[in-house]
């Protein structure tokens, strides 16, 4: 056996690398900064990109150019940095160009403290882009998860021509842990789809049944058209609503209908229990002991780990939750994704713990939480 | 030496807009520079300036207002062959002014053209960053309390090495533009121009008034030789072949066996340069030495060199779940400073938990076996007293023993720094041995 040191922003860096990703922007924020660094040690002596931009706005917008040239691209900042990446967070899901944004989260609201973990910025990584179509957020637990989520996050990235975000939280960005890098299970790196040859390139076209288009560089052979514009097929503005209404539930379909494929979760389902604990980032492991500690005890209860959080994995969370009337969310932030638990599951008791005061939930108010019914 | 311009969709502006003039200057000059259109990419603003995209056969990009230098500049970097071509209005300036005056610091080979029309046109002819005081725009009497930009001036001073002003009439506007091309680096034209949308509506503007207010400002001598410097891009290549490549993260291999076979919590509590996180690190190397789980979390101020610095470090043979610190079995007390930032940790002390204390620390009272550490006697300096506790930790073979932490330190530190904390280790060693 032989372990790495490492904290979970630098475990974000070599995953990154290991996805062939050859190309990051970022402006200095805790608790993110560390991706920056590491980034900046690491893409030059490859040949890649690495970039410190004036402002958060521009560092994105490096980004977006670079991924539209065929490069694969990371950005990374904290709630005030993705508070000014909005705008672009809204293009790239509107003109589908793929980018991996890490949001290592911190307590807000607004300046908040740089260094104090929360997972505060949940339902905006969702909601905080304009027109309200779907994005993909993927919650790390660990400097383990930290690796291979951002390699599924590229994945995902690539696949659906989306941005994917990482919900990191700092105590687990700027916690330093063992992590097996040489010996964990990688995902298979996953490119753009190309044109098949023949037919001219169409930039935003897709057959029946397609739910991505097909992907050519700005700067290869055939000219390619990107822009922010309500468009057609063809990558020109336009007003027919027609075509507008097409592609705007390509977008929703397109991640709605796959979630399944991605939703990644760690469950302990215990047989008899009757509360399902349901939690997600780094509360997640003060929720393991929990259930360590409950089953030791005799009152054992179930456990779901989400570590995909948006699109919202119904049909896991209604799997897992069926055999229980009680679910206890718990999360470091006063009840943000506790609401998708209400919607999804109206016929169970849905009970909540939140705390938002920078520290971390400790197992013993989980406890209590779980035993107040 | 064939026009790029895209023969689907022709150029459609207001009647007498000087931005159809521009078109076909900037046509003309990829002509006469027998570029293609796979060879070129025009990144376009917001408002008129972005529908200059749509008139050609070339690459394209249309992003969000204010923001096209930076798309160009992630284009550039990634595609350096690509000739890239910027147009944006004068409401981009201001919307935009961040990223103007990086990308004339950065100086990347982009070619930007500002169609400059002293309003907004596309939402009424509100006033711009360029307006001019006295005339009377669509946004009531607020131009007159503000100042118009000199973007030409700016863009000198912020280090753009190519930087001209011109009329969208000019004859040679296609030669212009080349020019600009040409160069190799950030070049700026400043292409002065008529909306007759909006800003005409109520202001007197000719092809001849712009000639004769462009005679009337002093010439600016391009290229600007204090300005005149490696282009970013290529420069950033020379650079960025020049580092080094990190290796892969060290592995520690499991080679010890851990004097405890449960969970421990250890807190360093000290100041900034006592090499607190250091130490914190390297408890973690000697967990992993034998194989044990190891999670390390800090808190330091902002200062450096200044202010309390506090490591919680927690090995487990077990998976670590939770990362904070319920019952701390060891507390490094070696500031004052950081004792006092965690006195309540004191209260949760049992009489099992052992604290290594520096001399002259007052410890709030607890029951926690004490122990005495008199580094001033042994002549430890203040950056060595942390790494001496884990020495005195290892002697009393808790947590960790002398062999995880001689290899922790053998995995950590080089050379001379190897030589003198193992040296410090036999000074420690020696002493308890008194």
């Amino acid at each position: 056996m032989a372990f790495c040191l490492m904290e979970g922003n630098e475990a974000i860096a070599w995953g990154a690398v290991a996805s062939e990703c050859r190309f990051f922007a970022g402006y200095p924020i805790t608790p993110a900064t560390t991706i920056f660094n590491a980034m900046l040690e690491l893409l030059p002596p490859l040949g890649g990109i690495c970039l410190q931009g004036e402002d958060e706005i521009a560092s994105i917008g490096y980004c977006l150019g670079a991924s539209m040239a065929g490069l694969k691209v990371m950005t990374a900042t904290s709630g005030p940095g993705i508070s000014l990446y909005s705008e672009h967070i809204s293009f790239a899901i509107g003109s589908e160009i793929p980018i991996v944004i890490v949001d290592v989260q911190r307590l807000g609201p607004s300046t908040g403290s740089a260094t104090r973990g929360a997972d505060g910025d949940i339902q905006f990584l969702r909601w905080g882009n304009s027109g309200g179509l779907p994005v993909i957020v993927l919650a790390p637990v660990d400097v383990n998860d930290c690796y291979f989520l951002t390699m599924q996050a590229f994945n995902l990235a690539e696949k659906f021509r989306c941005p994917v975000f990482i919900a990191s939280n700092k105590e687990i960005a700027m916690t330093r842990e063992n992590i097996d890098i040489h010996v964990m299970a990688k995902p298979e790196i996953i490119e753009r789809s190309v044109p098949p040859p023949g037919n001219p390139f169409v930039p935003f076209e897709t057959s029946s049944g397609q739910l991505t288009p097909y992907f050519l560089p700005i700067g290869g052979n055939v000219p390619v058209r990107q822009t922010s514009s309500s468009h057609g097929p063809d990558g020109y503005i336009t007003t027919d609503s027609d075509k507008i209404a097409k592609i705007q539930k390509r977008l929703k379909t397109k991640l709605l209908s796959t979630v399944t494929g991605f939703s990644f979760h760690e469950a302990y389902l215990e047989k008899g229990a009757d509360t399902l604990l349901l939690t997600y980032g780094v509360t997640a492991r003060a929720a393991r002991d929990v259930y360590t500690a409950q089953k030791k005890y005799g009152k054992p209860v179930s456990l779901l780990i989400l570590k995909t959080l948006w699109p919202v994995p119904q049909d896991l969370i209604r799997e897992k939750a069926e055999n229980v009337s009680r679910v206890v969310v718990v999360e470091m932030n006063l009840g943000q994704y506790v609401r998708e638990i209400e919607r999804i599951l109206p016929e169970k008791k849905v009970d909540f713990l939140g705390q938002m005061d920078g520290r971390l939930i400790p197992p013993k108010r989980i406890q209590e939480r779980i035993a107040h019914v | 030496m064939y026009s790029v311009l895209n023969t689907r969709r022709p150029p459609v502006f207001c009647p007498g807009c000087s931005h159809e003039r521009i078109t076909h200057g900037l046509d003309k000059a990829f002509q006469n520079m027998d570029l293609s259109g796979e060879q070129i990419v025009i990144v376009t603003d917001i408002g008129c300036s972005g529908l200059f995209d749509t008139f050609f056969h070339t690459h394209a990009f249309h992003g969000l207002h204010g923001r096209a230098l930076t798309y160009a500049a992630g284009l550039k970097m990634a595609r350096p062959e690509l000739t890239v071509i910027v147009t944006m209005g004068d409401g981009g300036l201001g919307i935009g002014g961040a990223h103007i005056l990086s990308a004339c610091r950065r100086n990347l080979d982009i070619t930007f053209l500002i169609l400059n029309n002293f309003n907004f046109g596309m939402t009424g002819g509100q006033f711009s960053a360029t307006t001019p005081s006295e005339v009377q725009v669509g946004s009531g009497f607020l131009n007159r309390l503000e100042r118009p930009l000199d973007v030409c001036r700016v863009a000198s001073s912020a280090g753009a090495a190519y930087v001209r002003r011109c009329s969208s009439y000019a004859k040679d506007l296609a030669q212009e533009i080349e020019n600009a091309i040409r160069f190799e680096g950030f070049s700026v034209i400043d292409i002065w121009g008529i909306c007759p949308g909006r800003y005409t509506k109520h202001n007197k503007m000719t092809p001849q008034l712009i000639e004769d207010s462009l005679a009337r400002l002093p010439s600016i001598k391009t290229p600007i030789p204090e300005n005149i410097r490696k282009e970013y891009g290529r420069h950033y290549r020379e650079l960025a072949a020049q580092q080094k490549p990190v290796p892969s993260p060290a592995k520690i291999e499991t080679k010890f066996r851990a004097p405890d076979s449960v969970r421990k919590e250890v807190v360093i509590l000290g100041s900034a340069g006592q090499r607190i996180i250091t130490a914190g690190e390297i408890l973690c190397l000697a967990g992993l030495s034998a194989g044990l789980n190891v999670t390390q979390k800090n808190e330091y101020d902002i200062t450096v060199l200044r202010g309390a610095c506090i490591s919680e470090v927690v090995l487990s043979p077990e998976e670590i779940g939770y990362t904070g610190i319920t019952t701390p079995d060891i507390v490094l007390a070696l500031s004052q400073e950081g004792v006092d930032r965690r006195k309540h940790l004191f209260d949760q002390l049992d009489k099992n938990a052992r604290i290594i204390r520096a001399e002259e620390i007052n410890l709030p009272p607890c029951n926690a076996r004490v122990q005495e550490a008199d580094f001033k006697a042994e002549k430890i300096k203040s950056n060595d007293r942390a790494l001496a506790a884990l020495c005195v930790l290892a002697e009393l073979d808790t947590v960790i023993c002398s062999d995880m932490l001689e290899y922790a330190l053998a995995s950590r530190f080089r050379d001379n720094l190897l030589a003198s904390v193992l040296d410090l280790l036999r000074r420690v060693k020696g002493r308890s041995a008194k």
